[in-house]
């Protein structure tokens, strides 16, 4: 027990050194919204949570102001004799087209965030993210087709400045300010590529090859979890992404090529055929 | 008339075994989802002690941990929820509400009771074998295939649903045949209470969703045991398929659950402002059109499975539209209020508790509707929050809104009300302390259904997590107070409550006739 304590007393300091340096593309302690948005899809999505919270936080507060004011004016002890009205049309149509209204508000710019999302830019770069029971494999076909896994770092292999279950061996790096392609798929049960930084989410579909797209605004390494329960190490699948400049990306490039073999379709048959 | 009679008399064991009285078969029902409820409840505070900080110190590994959200989500709906609401206080009040004798047929409602128990046998069965079934509740494939889970676990789980959803489609059956038929000469349809109205349409969505759920399941197992390919796309199948037929049951289902609960609020919301329901025939269309919808949103559950722009555009449209029936209900129960003469009894709290609650799940669920918002909401902590405000904030409010309006007519005997007060207050505090920092940690990103955090997640965890505890302890309170007041209570007559709309409060039942023809003064 006192070892948990201990630890427990840890993770609360390591919890106040958090609300003030801020981990900017981490989660933080104490966070109430999103964290940061690092893609115009990101900023435009919580510019639509933020539209659609606010009237519905009026919504809330109406509702909760009717029932308190009725509980005040109409309570048995004031009002000792119930009204007989059962029926009034004209408010109940009112109530009726009232919420047909606020929807039609919040309809307008949702289809518009969603055709946005869905309108697929030209690519700069395509990179395909598959899930396996626990890592992603990234390949990069444009660049000659080198793939490499990334693989959760054990907690006690996290260098100082990166966060336990988020941190990787081998990030997927892209080059800021490009429109880059992401093809998702799964080799054995459903898992989901989620980037919340990046406004970011697609299910990895064993034997359907999904497509999203990004485009990364601001160079970071950006941080996401697997997002659809796959089995035993589900909350061990984290994703990293670095986005970095692009005679950076380029360099990395030329580097991961010699590092990594290159998975082609005469290699994944023979694997098969194994 | 003593306040004893019209209650069952089942003074052996045998006797509740082999009963077929409407009334015995919904008490047994409500004993039965108290202790599942019990059950799903302490497998909660488990899993937000696992929770309260990072690590996982409890749990033995992943796979277990699956194993028991798997379980809470089950257990919660099929034998908590489900079984309080239609099975428990439909069997009391429905025939006694409509002036039927019983159940149209009394046995078949035996057989759909003691399904249950055995259903959930072989759930906790499932948990005790093998490694349990590590799938959440929607048991999505490949991972609930053979490859993904192994041993005799899921397997059990089906069957344990299978039963379940034969259980429920035996009652559903039941209620809209006895509903149809067997009301009292002169109560039309547009007469019944609101209650009746609800657990009827909740019976017909039964009847629609429950055999999809039933053949997606018989799929599974085929695809487990017999090398079925329906859901394996090495044999030419698809998981997609799986989580379509598992949505067109299981967006429904939350209707069903519901349902019943809008019902129950609208008559106590009624009996407590001392005037029939507001708008009688729109709060009966709501229902119906709330049904109807139902069936066209469910791929509103897969908006990030890698569909088009078209079907995400009209499933947010249609589960948008949802909207307005429900707001319909919400601002009826207001305006009933509004010019009555409110009473704020125990069940009136929970009533009211339920309605701003209610609200507040019910607007979480407009920003979720929002495929476009979806991408990173999805199966965040966000959804958690969403559905326990419809759920644990929602149809258990009316749960136990509905026991304590009704105990005194169940058992003749009457709870003492403060502790009625303090359940209610330690309650909603507690659910909103555990549920509601749940939207910050979806927003912030965290993945539903991990049983160890990143340690950016501990704060708002830590605060829900403490309350649980509060949440629990007003529940351990109310199961002391259940069984004190069971045997020691103050007898309670029937008119505990003052003057009733409805005829389950009549001193004899069995002979009463409607008051009235006028369809919404009969109708609560």
């Amino acid at each position: 027990m006192r070892g948990r304590g201990t630890v427990f007393l840890g993770f609360v300091s390591a919890m106040m050194l958090d609300a003030r340096h801020g981990l900017a593309q981490a989660p933080a302690n104490w966070q109430t919204s999103f964290g940061v948005s690092a893609s115009e899809t990101k900023e435009r999505i919580v510019a639509l949570h933020d539209h659609i919270l606010l009237i519905g936080v009026c919504i809330v507060a109406l509702v909760a102001m009717l029932i308190g004011f009725a509980l005040l004016r109409f309570r048995a002890s004031r009002h000792p004799t119930a009204s007989k009205v059962t029926r009034m049309p004209w408010l109940e149509f009112g109530w009726t087209i009232a919420p047909v209204l606020v929807l039609g508000a919040i309809a307008a710019p949702s289809l518009q965030l969603l055709a946005y999302e869905s309108d697929i830019p030209d690519a700069q770069l395509t990179i395909k993210a598959s899930g396996h029971q626990w890592f992603w494999r990234y390949s990069y076909p444009d660049n000659g087709g080198f793939a490499y896994d990334s693989i959760m770092l054990p907690p006690a292999s996290v260098p100082a400045g990166e966060p336990r279950l988020l941190a990787v061996d081998n990030r997927m790096v892209v080059p800021v300010g490009a429109v880059v392609h992401i093809q998702v798929t799964s080799s054995d049960v459903v898992h989901s590529f989620f980037m919340p930084a990046l406004g970011l989410q697609i299910y990895a579909m064993p034997g359907r090859l999904n497509e999203t797209w990004t485009r990364v605004e601001k160079p970071g390494v950006y941080y996401g979890q697997c997002n659809q329960i796959c089995g035993l190490n589900h909350s061990f699948m984290p994703i990293a992404i670095e986005a970095m400049a692009q005679p950076d990306f380029d360099a990395w490039v030329r580097d991961a090529a010699t590092r990594y073999p290159v998975v082609s379709a005469a290699t994944i048959s023979a694997q098969v055929a194994k | 008339m003593s306040a004893t009679e019209h209650r069952p008399e089942c003074r052996s064991i045998a006797a509740w075994l082999f009963t077929t009285d409407h009334k015995a078969i919904g008490t047994l029902y409500l004993g039965f989802a108290i202790m599942a409820g019990t059950l799903g409840g302490a497998i909660s505070g488990y899993m937000r002690l696992e929770l309260a900080q990072p690590g996982m110190d409890y749990v033995v590994n992943g796979q277990s941990w699956n194993a028991l959200i798997t379980a809470h989500g089950l257990i919660m709906i099929f034998y908590m929820v489900m079984p309080a609401l239609i099975g428990g206080f439909g069997n009391w009040f429905v025939p006694l509400m409509i002036g039927a004798r019983d159940m149209a047929f009394p046995g078949l409602n035996s057989l759909g009771f003691w399904l249950l128990p055995l259903s959930l046998i072989m759930l906790i069965g499932s948990l005790l074998v093998g490694d349990g079934t590590g799938t959440g509740w929607s048991l999505y494939p490949p991972l609930s295939g053979i490859d993904g889970q192994p041993g005799p676990s899921v397997d059990m789980t089906i069957l344990a649903l299978h039963l379940a959803g034969i259980s429920s489609v035996i009652s559903a059956i039941n209620f809209v045949t006895t509903i149809l038929n067997m009301r009292e000469d002169r109560l039309p349809l547009f007469g019944m209470p609101l209650f009746v109205w609800s657990i009827l349409i909740s019976s017909l969505m039964l009847l629609l969703a429950m055999p999809v759920l039933a053949a997606a399941l018989a799929m599974l197992l085929a695809d487990r045991n017999f090398g079925g390919a329906f859901f394996d796309p090495a044999g030419g199948g698809d998981p997609m398929l799986f989580m379509n037929l598992f949505w067109f049951f299981g967006h429904p289902e939350v209707y069903i659950m519901i349902l019943p609960a809008f019902g129950i609020i609208s008559q106590i919301v009624s009996r407590f402002s001392g005037r029939p329901i507001f708008g009688y025939p729109g709060m009966v269309l709501a229902m119906a059109s709330i049904a109807a919808l139902g069936f066209i949103v469910w791929a509103h559950h897969m908006f990030t499975v890698g569909v088009g722009f078209a079907p995400r555009a009209f499933f947010t449209l249609a589960s948008m539209v949802i909207a307005v029936p429900t707001g319909i209900k919400v601002f009826a129960w207001i305006a009933t209020m509004w010019g009555g003469s409110i009473r704020l009894t125990v069940p009136m709290l929970w009533a009211l508790g339920f309605i701003i609650m209610f609200t507040v799940g019910g607007t979480t669920g407009i920003v979720l509707a929002n495929a476009g918002a979806d991408q990173v909401l999805h199966n965040t902590y966000y959804v958690v929050a969403h559905f326990h405000y419809v759920l644990s904030l929602g149809a258990t409010y009316a749960i136990f809104a509905g026991f304590y309006y009704w105990f005194p007519r169940m058992t003749g005997r009457m709870f003492p009300e403060w502790v009625g007060r303090w359940h209610f207050w330690c309650f909603f505090i507690g659910t909103n302390v555990l549920f509601f920092p749940m939207h910050f940690l979806g927003l912030a990103g965290m993945p539903r259904r991990i049983a160890d955090y990143p340690d950016g997640f501990l704060g708002w965890n830590m605060i829900a997590s403490l309350g649980a505890v509060l949440a629990l302890a007003s529940t351990l309170l109310f199961l002391v107070m259940l069984a004190v007041s069971l045997r020691r209570g103050a007898s309670a007559p029937r008119d505990v409550w003052g003057p009733a709309f409805t005829h389950e409060w009549d001193d004899d039942p069995e002979m009463a006739r409607p008051r009235g023809t006028a369809g919404a003064e009969a109708g609560a």
